[in-house]
Protein backbone atom coordinates (compact mmCIF):
# COMPACT_ATOMS: atom_id res chain seq x y z
CA UNK A 1 0.00 0.00 0.00
CA UNK A 2 0.93 3.57 -0.88
CA UNK A 3 1.33 6.63 0.89
CA UNK A 4 1.03 10.34 0.53
CA UNK A 5 3.19 11.89 2.89
CA UNK A 6 2.28 15.67 3.97
CA UNK A 7 5.97 17.30 4.59
CA UNK A 8 3.74 21.13 5.08
CA UNK A 9 0.62 22.34 5.61
CA UNK A 10 -0.70 25.79 4.35
CA UNK A 11 -4.69 25.66 5.01
CA UNK A 12 -6.85 23.62 6.69
CA UNK A 13 -6.54 20.29 5.50
CA UNK A 14 -8.87 17.06 6.52
CA UNK A 15 -9.92 13.79 4.72
CA UNK A 16 -13.46 13.86 3.85
CA UNK A 17 -15.67 11.87 2.46
CA UNK A 18 -19.33 11.27 1.24
CA UNK A 19 -19.77 11.27 5.15
CA UNK A 20 -22.02 9.28 7.15
CA UNK A 21 -25.86 9.67 6.56
CA UNK A 22 -28.59 7.66 8.78
CA UNK A 23 -27.50 9.04 12.56
CA UNK A 24 -29.76 11.74 12.45
CA UNK A 25 -32.14 10.13 15.58
CA UNK A 26 -29.11 9.86 17.43
CA UNK A 27 -27.94 13.28 16.94
CA UNK A 28 -24.86 13.02 14.07
CA UNK A 29 -25.46 14.62 11.08
CA UNK A 30 -24.05 13.43 7.98
CA UNK A 31 -20.78 15.24 7.81
CA UNK A 32 -18.04 14.88 4.71
CA UNK A 33 -16.74 17.01 2.43
CA UNK A 34 -18.00 20.59 1.97
CA UNK A 35 -18.33 20.43 -1.73
CA UNK A 36 -19.59 17.21 -2.57
CA UNK A 37 -19.38 17.53 -6.28
CA UNK A 38 -15.70 18.13 -6.00
CA UNK A 39 -15.44 14.31 -4.92
CA UNK A 40 -17.89 13.81 -7.36
CA UNK A 41 -15.85 15.15 -10.53
CA UNK A 42 -12.99 13.53 -8.77
CA UNK A 43 -14.40 9.84 -9.11
CA UNK A 44 -14.98 11.06 -12.89
CA UNK A 45 -11.62 12.22 -13.38
CA UNK A 46 -10.38 8.35 -11.83
CA UNK A 47 -12.65 6.39 -13.35
CA UNK A 48 -14.18 5.24 -10.27
CA UNK A 49 -17.34 4.16 -9.69
CA UNK A 50 -18.32 6.41 -6.47
CA UNK A 51 -16.68 8.90 -4.61
CA UNK A 52 -13.39 8.23 -2.80
CA UNK A 53 -11.76 9.71 0.58
CA UNK A 54 -9.80 12.74 -0.24
CA UNK A 55 -7.61 15.21 1.42
CA UNK A 56 -10.44 18.60 1.65
CA UNK A 57 -8.15 21.44 1.43
CA UNK A 58 -9.05 25.04 2.72
CA UNK A 59 -8.32 28.23 1.35
CA UNK A 60 -4.46 26.67 0.26
CA UNK A 61 -2.84 23.58 0.40
CA UNK A 62 0.47 22.17 1.38
CA UNK A 63 3.57 20.22 0.34
CA UNK A 64 2.87 16.48 -0.38
CA UNK A 65 5.47 13.64 -1.65
CA UNK A 66 4.16 9.98 -2.50
CA UNK A 67 5.84 6.39 -1.26
CA UNK A 68 5.18 5.18 -4.53
CA UNK A 69 3.94 5.92 -7.78
CA UNK A 70 0.51 7.74 -7.15
CA UNK A 71 -2.47 8.74 -9.50
CA UNK A 72 -4.30 11.43 -8.03
CA UNK A 73 -7.11 14.02 -8.97
CA UNK A 74 -7.44 17.79 -8.12
CA UNK A 75 -10.71 19.17 -8.06
CA UNK A 76 -12.56 21.72 -6.46
CA UNK A 77 -11.60 25.32 -6.25
CA UNK A 78 -8.79 25.63 -8.32
CA UNK A 79 -5.32 26.30 -6.43
CA UNK A 80 -1.69 26.81 -7.73
CA UNK A 81 -0.22 23.96 -8.06
CA UNK A 82 3.36 22.72 -8.95
CA UNK A 83 5.06 19.60 -9.22
CA UNK A 84 8.91 19.87 -8.81
CA UNK A 85 8.48 23.48 -9.34
CA UNK A 86 6.57 23.54 -12.91
CA UNK A 87 3.04 24.10 -12.96
CA UNK A 88 0.25 21.53 -13.30
CA UNK A 89 -3.42 21.88 -13.64
CA UNK A 90 -6.36 21.57 -11.74
CA UNK A 91 -9.34 19.70 -12.43
CA UNK A 92 -7.04 16.74 -14.08
CA UNK A 93 -5.35 13.70 -12.79
CA UNK A 94 -1.77 13.97 -11.93
CA UNK A 95 0.67 11.36 -11.08
CA UNK A 96 2.96 11.69 -8.55
CA UNK A 97 6.43 9.79 -8.68
CA UNK A 98 8.18 8.62 -5.50
CA UNK A 99 10.63 11.80 -4.77
CA UNK A 100 8.71 14.44 -6.53
CA UNK A 101 6.73 17.15 -4.10
CA UNK A 102 3.80 18.59 -5.15
CA UNK A 103 3.01 21.86 -3.99
CA UNK A 104 -0.59 23.49 -3.58
CA UNK A 105 -0.27 26.57 -2.62
CA UNK A 106 -3.74 29.11 -2.03
CA UNK A 107 -6.80 29.14 -4.40
CA UNK A 108 -6.67 31.41 -6.71
CA UNK A 109 -10.46 31.44 -6.98
CA UNK A 110 -13.53 29.73 -4.74
CA UNK A 111 -12.22 28.41 -1.17
CA UNK A 112 -12.19 24.47 -0.69
CA UNK A 113 -9.67 22.02 -3.21
CA UNK A 114 -9.64 18.38 -3.12
CA UNK A 115 -6.97 16.12 -3.55
CA UNK A 116 -8.25 12.29 -4.30
CA UNK A 117 -5.77 9.47 -4.50
CA UNK A 118 -7.01 7.11 -7.20
CA UNK A 119 -7.35 4.66 -4.28
CA UNK A 120 -8.65 6.93 -2.00
CA UNK A 121 -7.56 7.86 1.53
CA UNK A 122 -7.53 4.14 3.28
CA UNK A 123 -7.77 3.91 7.19
CA UNK A 124 -9.88 2.93 9.96
CA UNK A 125 -13.18 4.59 9.73
CA UNK A 126 -16.05 5.50 11.75
CA UNK A 127 -19.78 4.21 11.73
CA UNK A 128 -18.35 3.49 8.13
CA UNK A 129 -16.95 6.41 6.79
CA UNK A 130 -13.50 7.96 6.62
CA UNK A 131 -14.46 11.73 7.26
CA UNK A 132 -13.44 13.88 10.00
CA UNK A 133 -16.25 15.41 11.84
CA UNK A 134 -14.12 18.56 13.37
CA UNK A 135 -16.80 19.69 15.44
CA UNK A 136 -17.30 16.80 17.92
CA UNK A 137 -13.76 15.28 17.79
CA UNK A 138 -14.19 12.66 14.85
CA UNK A 139 -10.69 12.88 13.38
CA UNK A 140 -8.66 15.82 13.53
CA UNK A 141 -7.08 19.13 10.72
CA UNK A 142 -4.16 16.77 9.58
CA UNK A 143 -0.47 18.42 10.47
CA UNK A 144 2.62 18.16 8.91
CA UNK A 145 4.69 15.37 9.09
CA UNK A 146 1.20 12.81 8.07
CA UNK A 147 1.40 10.09 6.58
CA UNK A 148 -1.93 8.65 4.84
CA UNK A 149 -2.36 5.39 3.64
CA UNK A 150 -3.55 4.93 0.38
CA UNK A 151 -5.84 2.20 -1.19
CA UNK A 152 -4.55 0.28 -4.06
CA UNK A 153 -5.04 2.13 -7.81
CA UNK A 154 -7.56 -0.09 -9.41
CA UNK A 155 -6.05 1.32 -12.90
CA UNK A 156 -2.25 2.15 -12.54
CA UNK A 157 -2.35 2.05 -16.41
CA UNK A 158 -4.18 5.17 -16.60
CA UNK A 159 -3.51 8.56 -18.68
CA UNK A 160 -3.93 12.24 -17.52
CA UNK A 161 -7.43 13.29 -17.70
CA UNK A 162 -8.97 16.36 -17.34
CA UNK A 163 -12.57 17.44 -16.62
CA UNK A 164 -14.48 21.48 -17.04
CA UNK A 165 -15.91 21.85 -13.43
CA UNK A 166 -19.43 22.76 -13.26
CA UNK A 167 -18.80 26.63 -12.50
CA UNK A 168 -19.48 27.59 -8.88
CA UNK A 169 -16.17 29.40 -7.66
CA UNK A 170 -17.23 33.25 -7.20
CA UNK A 171 -20.78 33.36 -5.38
CA UNK A 172 -23.81 33.76 -7.67
CA UNK A 173 -27.59 32.58 -7.09
CA UNK A 174 -28.54 29.80 -4.48
CA UNK A 175 -31.89 28.17 -5.23
CA UNK A 176 -34.23 28.13 -2.08
CA UNK A 177 -37.38 25.88 -1.68
CA UNK A 178 -39.67 26.88 1.55
CA UNK A 179 -39.17 24.51 4.41
CA UNK A 180 -41.21 23.88 7.82
CA UNK A 181 -40.93 27.23 9.43
CA UNK A 182 -41.20 29.07 5.97
CA UNK A 183 -44.67 30.47 7.27
CA UNK A 184 -43.34 32.01 10.59
CA UNK A 185 -41.75 34.65 8.42
CA UNK A 186 -44.16 37.22 7.53
CA UNK A 187 -44.75 37.41 3.48
CA UNK A 188 -42.85 40.96 2.64
CA UNK A 189 -40.01 39.73 4.93
CA UNK A 190 -39.57 36.80 2.74
CA UNK A 191 -39.89 39.32 -0.80
CA UNK A 192 -36.92 41.41 1.54
CA UNK A 193 -34.70 38.33 1.59
CA UNK A 194 -35.23 37.38 -1.62
CA UNK A 195 -34.36 40.76 -2.84
CA UNK A 196 -31.21 41.16 -0.76
CA UNK A 197 -27.96 40.80 -2.06
CA UNK A 198 -25.43 39.23 0.65
CA UNK A 199 -21.82 38.61 0.99
CA UNK A 200 -20.42 35.40 3.04
CA UNK A 201 -19.28 36.42 6.56
CA UNK A 202 -16.01 35.65 7.49
CA UNK A 203 -17.19 33.64 10.18
CA UNK A 204 -17.78 30.49 9.08
CA UNK A 205 -16.83 26.66 9.31
CA UNK A 206 -17.79 23.09 8.39
CA UNK A 207 -20.79 23.59 10.48
CA UNK A 208 -22.29 27.16 9.28
CA UNK A 209 -21.81 29.81 7.15
CA UNK A 210 -23.26 33.15 8.00
CA UNK A 211 -23.56 36.21 5.60
CA UNK A 212 -24.18 39.61 6.00
CA UNK A 213 -26.72 41.15 4.34
CA UNK A 214 -28.46 45.00 4.43
CA UNK A 215 -30.98 44.57 7.59
CA UNK A 216 -31.71 41.83 10.03
CA UNK A 217 -34.36 38.88 8.97
CA UNK A 218 -37.25 38.68 11.99
CA UNK A 219 -39.77 35.32 12.47
CA UNK A 220 -42.47 37.31 13.71
CA UNK A 221 -44.46 34.39 13.30
CA UNK A 222 -41.82 32.86 16.19
CA UNK A 223 -42.08 35.44 18.21
CA UNK A 224 -45.71 35.62 18.64
CA UNK A 225 -45.66 31.78 20.28
CA UNK A 226 -46.55 31.95 23.84
CA UNK A 227 -44.79 28.82 24.60
CA UNK A 228 -41.88 29.81 22.71
CA UNK A 229 -41.00 28.20 19.41
CA UNK A 230 -39.34 24.27 20.13
CA UNK A 231 -36.48 22.42 18.35
CA UNK A 232 -36.58 21.06 15.64
CA UNK A 233 -34.76 18.69 13.41
CA UNK A 234 -32.40 20.76 10.80
CA UNK A 235 -30.06 19.79 7.79
CA UNK A 236 -27.45 21.25 5.83
CA UNK A 237 -28.52 23.72 3.51
CA UNK A 238 -31.43 25.11 6.19
CA UNK A 239 -30.70 29.24 6.27
CA UNK A 240 -31.92 30.01 10.03
CA UNK A 241 -31.98 33.13 11.22
CA UNK A 242 -29.73 33.32 14.58
CA UNK A 243 -30.09 35.34 17.69
CA UNK A 244 -29.48 39.33 16.13
CA UNK A 245 -31.83 37.66 12.71
CA UNK A 246 -28.52 36.75 10.57
CA UNK A 247 -29.21 34.61 8.40
CA UNK A 248 -27.07 31.35 8.95
CA UNK A 249 -26.66 28.42 6.57
CA UNK A 250 -26.31 25.08 8.18
CA UNK A 251 -23.43 22.81 6.51
CA UNK A 252 -21.91 19.31 6.43
CA UNK A 253 -21.36 19.29 10.52
CA UNK A 254 -24.23 21.10 11.70
CA UNK A 255 -26.10 20.39 14.42
CA UNK A 256 -29.66 17.78 14.18
CA UNK A 257 -31.97 19.28 16.28
CA UNK A 258 -31.73 23.67 16.60
CA UNK A 259 -34.35 26.62 18.02
CA UNK A 260 -33.20 29.24 15.09
CA UNK A 261 -36.32 29.80 12.94
CA UNK A 262 -35.35 28.67 9.22
CA UNK A 263 -36.97 30.74 6.56
CA UNK A 264 -36.09 28.11 3.57
CA UNK A 265 -33.89 25.46 2.30
CA UNK A 266 -30.59 25.82 -0.27
CA UNK A 267 -31.49 23.22 -2.96
CA UNK A 268 -28.25 20.51 -1.98
CA UNK A 269 -27.46 21.35 -5.63
CA UNK A 270 -26.27 24.28 -4.69
CA UNK A 271 -24.40 24.26 -1.36
CA UNK A 272 -21.20 23.62 -3.25
CA UNK A 273 -21.39 26.93 -4.52
CA UNK A 274 -21.90 28.13 -0.91
CA UNK A 275 -19.25 26.23 0.25
CA UNK A 276 -17.06 27.85 -2.45
CA UNK A 277 -17.74 31.42 -2.46
CA UNK A 278 -14.72 32.91 -0.35
CA UNK A 279 -15.23 35.75 2.29
CA UNK A 280 -16.66 38.78 0.55
CA UNK A 281 -18.49 37.02 -1.58
CA UNK A 282 -21.77 37.72 -3.46
CA UNK A 283 -24.79 35.65 -2.85
CA UNK A 284 -28.31 35.83 -3.78
CA UNK A 285 -30.97 33.70 -3.85
CA UNK A 286 -34.07 32.40 -5.91
CA UNK A 287 -36.70 31.10 -4.71
CA UNK A 288 -38.32 27.52 -6.08
CA UNK A 289 -41.16 25.84 -5.54
CA UNK A 290 -41.21 22.27 -4.05
CA UNK A 291 -42.20 20.78 -7.49
CA UNK A 292 -39.49 23.39 -9.75
CA UNK A 293 -37.15 22.26 -6.65
CA UNK A 294 -37.68 18.68 -7.00
CA UNK A 295 -37.64 19.01 -11.03
CA UNK A 296 -34.58 20.49 -11.49
CA UNK A 297 -32.39 18.52 -8.58
CA UNK A 298 -30.21 16.19 -9.80
CA UNK A 299 -29.24 13.47 -7.80
CA UNK A 300 -25.60 12.41 -7.12
CA UNK A 301 -25.88 8.93 -9.35
CA UNK A 302 -27.12 11.62 -12.21
CA UNK A 303 -24.20 14.42 -11.10
CA UNK A 304 -21.53 11.65 -11.39
CA UNK A 305 -22.44 10.30 -14.76
CA UNK A 306 -22.99 13.54 -15.94
CA UNK A 307 -19.49 14.77 -14.81
CA UNK A 308 -17.88 11.49 -17.12
CA UNK A 309 -19.05 13.49 -20.06
CA UNK A 310 -16.84 16.62 -18.63
CA UNK A 311 -14.13 14.85 -18.60
CA UNK A 312 -11.44 13.51 -21.63
CA UNK A 313 -8.09 12.84 -21.63
CA UNK A 314 -4.95 15.16 -21.73
CA UNK A 315 -3.16 15.61 -25.15
CA UNK A 316 -0.47 17.22 -24.30
CA UNK A 317 2.14 16.84 -21.83
CA UNK A 318 2.39 19.82 -19.05
CA UNK A 319 5.56 19.64 -18.19
CA UNK A 320 6.44 20.88 -21.72
CA UNK A 321 4.35 23.63 -21.39
CA UNK A 322 5.75 26.63 -19.79
CA UNK A 323 2.89 28.96 -19.58
CA UNK A 324 -0.10 25.78 -18.57
CA UNK A 325 -2.40 28.11 -17.77
CA UNK A 326 -2.85 29.92 -20.57
CA UNK A 327 -3.56 26.71 -22.64
CA UNK A 328 -7.10 25.15 -23.50
CA UNK A 329 -5.71 21.74 -22.88
CA UNK A 330 -8.63 19.79 -24.79
CA UNK A 331 -11.36 20.20 -27.17
CA UNK A 332 -14.18 21.80 -25.10
CA UNK A 333 -12.41 21.35 -22.01
CA UNK A 334 -11.05 24.57 -21.06
CA UNK A 335 -10.19 25.79 -16.52
CA UNK A 336 -13.75 25.89 -16.21
CA UNK A 337 -14.01 28.91 -14.15
CA UNK A 338 -13.98 31.29 -16.89
CA UNK A 339 -17.80 32.21 -17.03
CA UNK A 340 -18.43 33.09 -13.42
CA UNK B 1 -58.57 14.34 34.76
CA UNK B 2 -59.55 17.47 33.82
CA UNK B 3 -60.63 18.56 30.67
CA UNK B 4 -58.03 20.06 28.66
CA UNK B 5 -58.43 23.81 28.11
CA UNK B 6 -55.85 24.34 25.58
CA UNK B 7 -56.62 24.13 21.63
CA UNK B 8 -56.91 21.04 20.38
CA UNK B 9 -53.50 19.44 18.18
CA UNK B 10 -53.36 19.51 14.58
CA UNK B 11 -50.98 17.65 12.78
CA UNK B 12 -49.17 19.12 9.61
CA UNK B 13 -47.15 17.19 7.12
CA UNK B 14 -44.32 19.81 5.89
CA UNK B 15 -41.70 19.88 3.08
CA UNK B 16 -38.43 19.31 4.83
CA UNK B 17 -35.89 19.54 2.28
CA UNK B 18 -36.35 17.44 -1.40
CA UNK B 19 -36.35 14.41 0.50
CA UNK B 20 -37.97 14.71 3.51
CA UNK B 21 -41.62 15.30 5.63
CA UNK B 22 -42.10 16.80 8.71
CA UNK B 23 -44.51 15.56 10.99
CA UNK B 24 -45.43 18.43 13.11
CA UNK B 25 -47.78 18.67 15.82
CA UNK B 26 -46.91 21.91 17.61
CA UNK B 27 -44.61 25.08 17.15
CA UNK B 28 -44.47 25.24 20.74
CA UNK B 29 -43.69 22.44 23.44
CA UNK B 30 -46.94 21.36 24.38
CA UNK B 31 -46.62 17.92 26.11
CA UNK B 32 -49.68 16.35 23.95
CA UNK B 33 -47.55 16.92 21.09
CA UNK B 34 -43.97 15.49 22.94
CA UNK B 35 -46.33 12.49 23.96
CA UNK B 36 -47.59 12.37 20.40
CA UNK B 37 -44.38 12.31 18.77
CA UNK B 38 -42.88 9.76 20.92
CA UNK B 39 -46.07 7.12 19.51
CA UNK B 40 -45.34 8.34 16.05
CA UNK B 41 -41.47 7.79 16.30
CA UNK B 42 -42.27 4.17 17.76
CA UNK B 43 -45.15 3.26 14.72
CA UNK B 44 -42.75 4.52 12.23
CA UNK B 45 -39.92 2.40 13.51
CA UNK B 46 -42.21 -0.35 14.02
CA UNK B 47 -43.59 -0.09 10.58
CA UNK B 48 -41.68 2.01 8.45
CA UNK B 49 -43.58 2.96 5.25
CA UNK B 50 -42.65 1.69 1.95
CA UNK B 51 -39.38 3.53 0.82
CA UNK B 52 -38.24 5.46 4.13
CA UNK B 53 -34.73 6.01 4.96
CA UNK B 54 -34.52 7.46 8.39
CA UNK B 55 -36.72 8.45 10.90
CA UNK B 56 -35.81 11.28 12.80
CA UNK B 57 -38.02 12.80 16.37
CA UNK B 58 -38.07 15.89 17.71
CA UNK B 59 -39.26 17.40 20.86
CA UNK B 60 -42.72 17.99 18.79
CA UNK B 61 -41.77 17.01 15.25
CA UNK B 62 -40.64 14.13 13.82
CA UNK B 63 -38.16 13.80 10.57
CA UNK B 64 -39.19 11.16 7.84
CA UNK B 65 -36.29 11.18 5.27
CA UNK B 66 -37.65 9.32 2.08
CA UNK B 67 -35.67 7.40 -1.51
CA UNK B 68 -37.85 9.62 -3.90
CA UNK B 69 -36.53 6.93 -6.35
CA UNK B 70 -38.65 4.49 -4.12
CA UNK B 71 -41.83 6.16 -3.30
CA UNK B 72 -43.94 9.56 -4.24
CA UNK B 73 -44.22 11.86 -1.08
CA UNK B 74 -48.02 12.31 -1.99
CA UNK B 75 -48.36 9.02 -0.94
CA UNK B 76 -46.33 9.22 2.16
CA UNK B 77 -48.11 12.29 3.11
CA UNK B 78 -51.74 10.85 3.45
CA UNK B 79 -50.42 7.80 5.21
CA UNK B 80 -48.31 10.02 7.86
CA UNK B 81 -51.48 12.27 8.49
CA UNK B 82 -53.25 9.22 9.30
CA UNK B 83 -50.87 7.91 11.80
CA UNK B 84 -49.97 11.46 13.00
CA UNK B 85 -53.81 11.77 13.67
CA UNK B 86 -53.94 7.82 15.58
CA UNK B 87 -50.50 9.03 17.67
CA UNK B 88 -52.44 12.08 19.01
CA UNK B 89 -55.60 10.51 19.71
CA UNK B 90 -54.35 7.37 21.64
CA UNK B 91 -53.86 7.58 24.98
CA UNK B 92 -52.37 4.30 25.52
CA UNK B 93 -48.49 4.04 27.82
CA UNK B 94 -45.93 3.41 25.46
CA UNK B 95 -44.07 -0.59 25.60
CA UNK B 96 -40.46 0.86 25.61
CA UNK B 97 -38.09 -1.49 24.05
CA UNK B 98 -35.24 -0.65 26.45
CA UNK B 99 -35.17 0.49 30.07
CA UNK B 100 -32.12 1.92 31.02
CA UNK B 101 -30.85 2.86 34.75
CA UNK B 102 -28.67 5.53 35.31
CA UNK B 103 -26.97 6.47 38.44
CA UNK B 104 -26.33 10.09 39.27
CA UNK B 105 -25.13 12.32 42.20
CA UNK B 106 -27.31 14.68 43.67
CA UNK B 107 -26.60 18.19 45.36
CA UNK B 108 -23.37 19.39 46.68
CA UNK B 109 -20.82 19.87 43.97
CA UNK B 110 -22.18 17.71 42.05
CA UNK B 111 -26.02 19.60 41.36
CA UNK B 112 -25.35 22.36 42.78
CA UNK B 113 -28.98 24.27 41.69
CA UNK B 114 -30.85 20.84 43.82
CA UNK B 115 -31.29 23.12 46.65
CA UNK B 116 -32.12 26.17 45.44
CA UNK B 117 -34.51 24.36 43.15
CA UNK B 118 -36.02 22.66 45.91
CA UNK B 119 -36.44 25.64 48.22
CA UNK B 120 -38.24 27.08 45.44
CA UNK B 121 -40.51 24.47 45.18
CA UNK B 122 -41.45 23.89 48.68
CA UNK B 123 -39.41 20.85 49.06
CA UNK B 124 -36.45 19.30 50.82
CA UNK B 125 -33.41 18.35 48.88
CA UNK B 126 -34.38 14.69 49.14
CA UNK B 127 -37.91 15.04 48.44
CA UNK B 128 -36.66 16.75 44.75
CA UNK B 129 -34.35 13.70 44.28
CA UNK B 130 -37.29 11.27 44.59
CA UNK B 131 -39.51 13.46 42.70
CA UNK B 132 -36.66 13.13 40.23
CA UNK B 133 -35.62 9.38 40.31
CA UNK B 134 -39.83 8.39 40.66
CA UNK B 135 -40.20 9.91 37.26
CA UNK B 136 -40.28 7.04 34.78
CA UNK B 137 -38.57 9.18 32.09
CA UNK B 138 -38.05 9.06 27.85
CA UNK B 139 -35.87 9.81 25.35
CA UNK B 140 -37.10 12.61 23.84
CA UNK B 141 -35.14 13.08 21.39
CA UNK B 142 -31.08 13.59 20.87
CA UNK B 143 -29.82 16.29 19.71
CA UNK B 144 -27.55 19.36 20.81
CA UNK B 145 -24.50 16.97 20.13
CA UNK B 146 -23.91 13.51 19.39
CA UNK B 147 -26.22 11.01 21.44
CA UNK B 148 -27.05 13.65 24.01
CA UNK B 149 -30.60 13.12 25.56
CA UNK B 150 -33.79 15.60 25.71
CA UNK B 151 -35.51 13.28 29.10
CA UNK B 152 -38.97 14.36 29.87
CA UNK B 153 -41.37 14.81 31.24
CA UNK B 154 -40.52 15.76 34.91
CA UNK B 155 -43.64 16.45 37.35
CA UNK B 156 -45.76 20.25 36.73
CA UNK B 157 -43.60 21.71 39.24
CA UNK B 158 -40.62 21.30 37.13
CA UNK B 159 -41.80 23.74 34.90
CA UNK B 160 -38.53 26.03 35.63
CA UNK B 161 -37.27 28.89 33.26
CA UNK B 162 -33.94 28.51 31.43
CA UNK B 163 -31.44 31.00 33.55
CA UNK B 164 -31.73 34.34 31.96
CA UNK B 165 -27.66 34.45 31.69
CA UNK B 166 -25.64 31.42 30.57
CA UNK B 167 -23.48 29.26 33.01
CA UNK B 168 -20.10 29.28 31.14
CA UNK B 169 -19.65 25.35 31.80
CA UNK B 170 -20.61 22.70 33.42
CA UNK B 171 -18.89 19.86 33.38
CA UNK B 172 -19.32 16.54 31.52
CA UNK B 173 -21.90 14.06 32.58
CA UNK B 174 -23.55 17.76 34.21
CA UNK B 175 -27.45 16.70 34.76
CA UNK B 176 -29.39 19.61 34.18
CA UNK B 177 -33.08 20.44 34.25
CA UNK B 178 -35.25 23.58 32.81
CA UNK B 179 -38.75 23.16 30.84
CA UNK B 180 -40.04 19.55 32.75
CA UNK B 181 -36.80 18.29 30.75
CA UNK B 182 -33.64 17.02 32.37
CA UNK B 183 -30.31 17.28 29.90
CA UNK B 184 -27.21 15.11 30.15
CA UNK B 185 -24.24 17.19 29.13
CA UNK B 186 -21.73 14.66 26.85
CA UNK B 187 -19.40 17.28 27.16
CA UNK B 188 -17.90 20.69 29.14
CA UNK B 189 -20.49 23.03 27.83
CA UNK B 190 -22.17 26.48 28.79
CA UNK B 191 -25.96 26.30 29.51
CA UNK B 192 -28.56 27.86 30.79
CA UNK B 193 -30.21 25.52 32.36
CA UNK B 194 -29.73 24.40 35.67
CA UNK B 195 -27.82 21.41 37.24
CA UNK B 196 -29.05 19.20 39.63
CA UNK B 197 -26.72 16.43 39.39
CA UNK B 198 -23.86 14.60 37.69
CA UNK B 199 -23.34 11.04 36.26
CA UNK B 200 -20.52 9.04 34.95
CA UNK B 201 -22.32 7.53 31.86
CA UNK B 202 -21.11 9.53 28.92
CA UNK B 203 -24.01 9.74 26.02
CA UNK B 204 -21.20 9.93 23.58
CA UNK B 205 -17.63 7.80 23.33
CA UNK B 206 -16.43 7.22 19.87
CA UNK B 207 -14.03 4.47 20.60
CA UNK B 208 -17.31 2.25 22.21
CA UNK B 209 -19.20 -0.67 20.49
CA UNK B 210 -21.93 1.83 20.65
CA UNK B 211 -20.77 5.22 20.56
CA UNK B 212 -24.07 6.90 20.96
CA UNK B 213 -26.07 4.12 23.22
CA UNK B 214 -29.20 5.75 23.95
CA UNK B 215 -32.07 5.99 21.06
CA UNK B 216 -35.15 7.78 21.11
CA UNK B 217 -38.21 6.25 23.11
CA UNK B 218 -35.69 4.27 25.42
CA UNK B 219 -36.95 4.50 28.97
CA UNK B 220 -34.73 5.98 31.58
CA UNK B 221 -34.49 5.82 35.25
CA UNK B 222 -32.31 7.94 37.15
CA UNK B 223 -31.16 6.44 40.53
CA UNK B 224 -28.95 8.44 43.33
CA UNK B 225 -25.54 7.23 44.51
CA UNK B 226 -23.06 9.42 46.54
CA UNK B 227 -20.79 11.57 44.73
CA UNK B 228 -17.65 9.24 45.57
CA UNK B 229 -19.44 6.64 43.77
CA UNK B 230 -19.55 8.59 40.23
CA UNK B 231 -16.13 9.51 40.39
CA UNK B 232 -15.19 5.24 41.03
CA UNK B 233 -17.24 4.70 37.59
CA UNK B 234 -15.79 7.19 35.77
CA UNK B 235 -12.41 5.56 36.20
CA UNK B 236 -14.13 2.55 33.92
CA UNK B 237 -12.50 2.61 30.55
CA UNK B 238 -15.95 1.88 28.50
CA UNK B 239 -18.11 5.57 29.72
CA UNK B 240 -21.03 3.74 30.58
CA UNK B 241 -21.04 5.01 34.22
CA UNK B 242 -22.82 1.98 35.60
CA UNK B 243 -25.83 2.21 33.37
CA UNK B 244 -27.75 -0.76 33.24
CA UNK B 245 -30.06 -1.76 30.06
CA UNK B 246 -32.61 -3.98 30.34
CA UNK B 247 -34.59 -5.22 26.56
CA UNK B 248 -37.90 -7.11 27.80
CA UNK B 249 -37.63 -9.82 26.18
Amino acid sequence: MTALILDAVSGLLSVQDMGRPGHLARGLSRGGAMDRLALIEAAALLASPAPLPAIEMAGAGGRFRAGAPLWLALTGAPMRAALDGRPVPWNATLRLEPGAVLTIGAAEQGMLGYLTPAGGIAGPGWLGSRAAHLNIGIGAPLAAGAVLPCGPDPAPQRGPRLIRPLPRFAGGTLRLIDGPQTDLFAPEERAAFLAATFHRAPRSNRQAIALDGPRPFRAEGARQLAGGLASDVIGPGDVQMAGEGVPTVLMAECQTIGGYPRIGTILPDDLPRLAQTPPGGTVRFQHLTLAEGRAVHRSEETLLREARTRTGPLIRDPSTMPDLLAYSLISGVVRGNEAD
Amino acid sequence: MAPDARPELSPEILPHGLDGLLVRFSLSPDPRAMAAVQRLAADLSDRPPEGSVEIAPALVSCLLRFDPARTRPEALEADLLARARAALVDGAPLAPRRRWTLPTAFGGAAGPELEPIARQMGLTPDQAIAQICGTDLAVLAIGFAPGQPYLGLLPEGWNLPRLPDLVPEVPAGAVVVALRQIVIFGNPSPTGWRQVGRMAFRSFWPDRAEPMPLAPGDAIRLVPVPADRIAALEAEPDGMGGATCEAPA
